[in-house]
């Protein structure tokens, strides 16, 4: 599947000329660099007898931010470290600018990348781990003690600049591999499941504050995780990953309310799955009939509902329902409609309703996705 | 605090620690004892101390220079040779080839399982190879040497490895343009240091002690002009294997000082590179 790269309009209006890189005025705060084009072409990896990515196309836009999803082993991790150079390529091309960089060696291709294990020198400060990258490129001396505090206080760290990293909770630890990993200027920023270690509050603190950045620095961004909420809340666009190959890629409200596989469907998001027949355009569920997305073919599918499009009614669907469970701002109550089906419908707490209770339950989306039977 | 069921209790512990410590304080009370004893058995002074640094008794005890001179070229070529070697080695199996760890440290330890005397005997032949081609000088005994300490140091770097996640620090100093040299250098010495003191100073305290190899093969250490010189004079013979044993207790203890201060990471429990160094090295010096 090769995807297309619509570029985000806020993020391709703050990217700025490749001259601001290297140039670093001391005393200039960094506010910018240029984020390049990155492009993958069939690419292929196999480990003795084993194919980890089966012919990835995938496309960033400068600037741009896009998520790989999938589950654990889909391969995700496999094609953001061949871009990075950690691993080399069976076949197919990666550009980057246009330039074919599987040859190139790690070191010389110009990524910043923040890993999911913490990743600091533990012999170095705060400090000189974010200098690490400058002092390979023999950046003066002065100039990275500047261009490393600045990048400090970006992440908000300018205080803790003496401190060793077993001195440092695990998000600061992950800010400062950011910092060390933007420091550099790189054309391309690689996250590795970089929240996945950290706890929930600090998760969503720290993939706020890498989105930030990552406008602010306009840079292109690559950005593994296995977690849905997470690739939604930061990605321009989401590419579901599945056993070696792109399954879909889009925005996530395209991944969300358009999936174009079951995989996806069931993967992002939680749905309820129900038997369907398209007929010109719109879908029959069980009591209603409402629009399919896009032009699905007519006869049986799969419609995916999501638990937010289902209600409590006084007609519709009978059932009982089975349990409640409450989430905070939603009560999520499944309902047993017959013995081989449930009905999952997120509501308001004060809809709760008893366990054992008879109820009837209505479909209310605008459109359903729809996913042939098979 | 409750003790756990089975556990020793605090008198039993105390009773337990005074008894090993008694073993290894004995020993050596009597020898700095024995080495106080005045020339005419009467009373205690330093006069046998003394008398290592005096210029008349330089041709009595040059055959222990020697040995002294010879096993501090043969510690530090030995400690090279591990260093250079070994850890690289080490290291490229870790980080590449995992699979060959178990290996590797198998063919490690072979050396604790051969005796001293099974050793030379292989060794022998090869050594007349050795004096040909390198001549018959101290430091060859350090090829020797290199074997004999490779389940230590081993020891002490694989405890290191173990607790260090070199695989993503060295990929992390990639990504920053770091070229392996670089890598080498800047990040995996630095992570590993404890690791490579324990080992370099193991590897010290394990040549300083050894007497079998250099005895079998004729060559002067300190431990074969020790023996030497113990036949005419004990005291110095005493003496010295003190200063020895107290050589390698500073080592050992500047490979937990030096390894945990200032930078670097805490030293976790079960961890500690330095808990594992003392048995080898006493043991080497016993």
């Amino acid at each position: 599947m090769t995807a297309t790269a619509p570029v985000d309009p806020t993020t391709a209006s703050s990217a700025t000329s490749p001259t601001g890189r290297g140039s670093a005025a001391a005393g200039a705060r960094t506010t910018s660099t240029a984020g390049a084009a990155v492009a993958l072409r069939g690419v292929v990896k196999e480990y003795a007898g084993h194919v980890a990515l089966r012919g990835v196309d995938l496309d960033l836009a400068p600037g741009e931010l896009v998520a790989l999803l999938g589950p654990s082993g889909c391969g995700k991790t496999t094609a953001l470290r061949t871009l990075a150079g950690l691993e080399t390529v069976t076949e197919g091309r990666i550009t980057v600018d246009g330039r074919d960089v599987v040859d190139v060696p790690t070191h010389r291709r110009d990524v910043g990348m923040v890993f999911q294990a913490y990743s600091l020198f533990p012999h170095l400060t705060v400090q000189q781990n974010v200098e690490f990258g400058l002092r390979t490129r023999r950046v003066a001396r002065a100039e990275r003690a500047t261009r490393a505090a600045e990048m400090l206080d970006l992440v908000g760290l300018g205080e803790l600049g003496g401190r060793f990293s077993h001195q440092l909770s695990g998000g600061q630890q992950q800010r400062v591999a950011l910092a060390r990993a933007l420091v550099t200027r790189p054309r391309v920023l690689l996250l590795d499941e970089p929240l996945s270690a950290l706890d929930a509050q600090v998760r969503v603190q720290l993939r706020e504050e890498i989105r930030r950045l990552q406008r602010e620095l306009a840079i292109t961004t690559l950005f593994v995780t296995h977690d849905q909420e997470e690739a939604l809340a930061v990605a321009d666009r989401v590419a579901v990953m599945r056993a070696g190959a792109i399954e879909q890629i889009g925005t996530p409200e395209q991944l969300y309310s358009a999936p174009a596989t079951r995989f996806v469907a069931e993967f992002v998001g939680s749905s309820n799955r129900l038997r369907a027949e398209v007929v010109d355009g719109r879908v029959r569920l069980p009591g209603q009939e409402v629009a399919a997305v896009g032009s699905p073919d007519d006869g049986e599918a799969w419609a995916y509902v999501r638990p937010e499009d289902v209600t409590f009614a006084d007609r519709g669907v009978a059932g009982v329902v089975e349990s409640v469970s409450f989430l905070g701002a939603v009560c999520r109550t499944r309902v047993r409609t017959s013995p081989d089906d449930v009905v999952v419908l997120d509501h308001r707490a004060h809809e709760r309703r008893e366990v054992g209770e008879s109820v009837h339950v209505a479909f209310t989306p605008r459109a359903v996705a729809v996913v042939p039977f098979g | 605090m409750t003790r756990r069921r089975g556990a020793p209790g605090t008198a039993l512990r105390k009773a337990v620690l005074a008894v090993v410590g008694a073993v290894f304080a004995v020993p050596i009370a009597a020898m700095v004892a024995f080495s106080l004893r005045s020339a005419d058995g009467t009373g205690h002074d330093l006069g046998h101390w003394t008398a290592l640094a005096a210029p008349e008794n330089e041709r009595a005890y040059r055959s222990l220079v020697e040995g002294v001179t010879n096993s501090l070229v043969l510690a530090a070529v030995t400690a090279v040779l591990v260093l250079v070697l070994l850890v690289p080695t080490m290291v490229v199996v870790h980080l590449r080839y995992p699979a060959l760890v178990r290996p590797l440290e198998f063919v490690c330890l072979v050396p604790v399982t051969v005796p001293a005397i099974v050793l030379v005997v292989g060794l022998a032949p090869v050594y007349s190879v050795v004096s040909r081609v390198a001549g018959s000088g101290a430091w060859t005994l350090a090829l020797a040497y290199g074997v004999t300490v490779l389940p230590y140091a081993h020891r002490a770097v694989q405890a290191d490895l173990a607790a260090t996640d070199l695989r993503t620090l060295t990929e992390a100093a990639r990504t920053l343009g770091s070229g392996g040299v670089a890598t080498l250098l800047h990040v995996v010495v630095p992570s590993l240091r404890r690791g490579l003191l324990a080992a370099a100073f193991i590897t010290v305290a394990v040549v300083l002690g050894e007497y079998t190899i250099a005895s079998l093969l004729n060559r002067v250490t300190l431990q074969t002009s020790l023996v030497q010189v113990s036949r005419s004079d004990p005291f110095a013979a005493v003496i010295l294997a003190l200063l020895a044993l107290l050589l390698a207790f500073l080592l050992l203890a500047v490979v937990g000082r030096v390894g945990s201060a200032g930078a670097g990471r805490p030293v976790l429990p079960g961890r500690d590179v330095a808990a594992t160094a003392p048995a080898p090295a006493r043991k080497a010096l016993s």
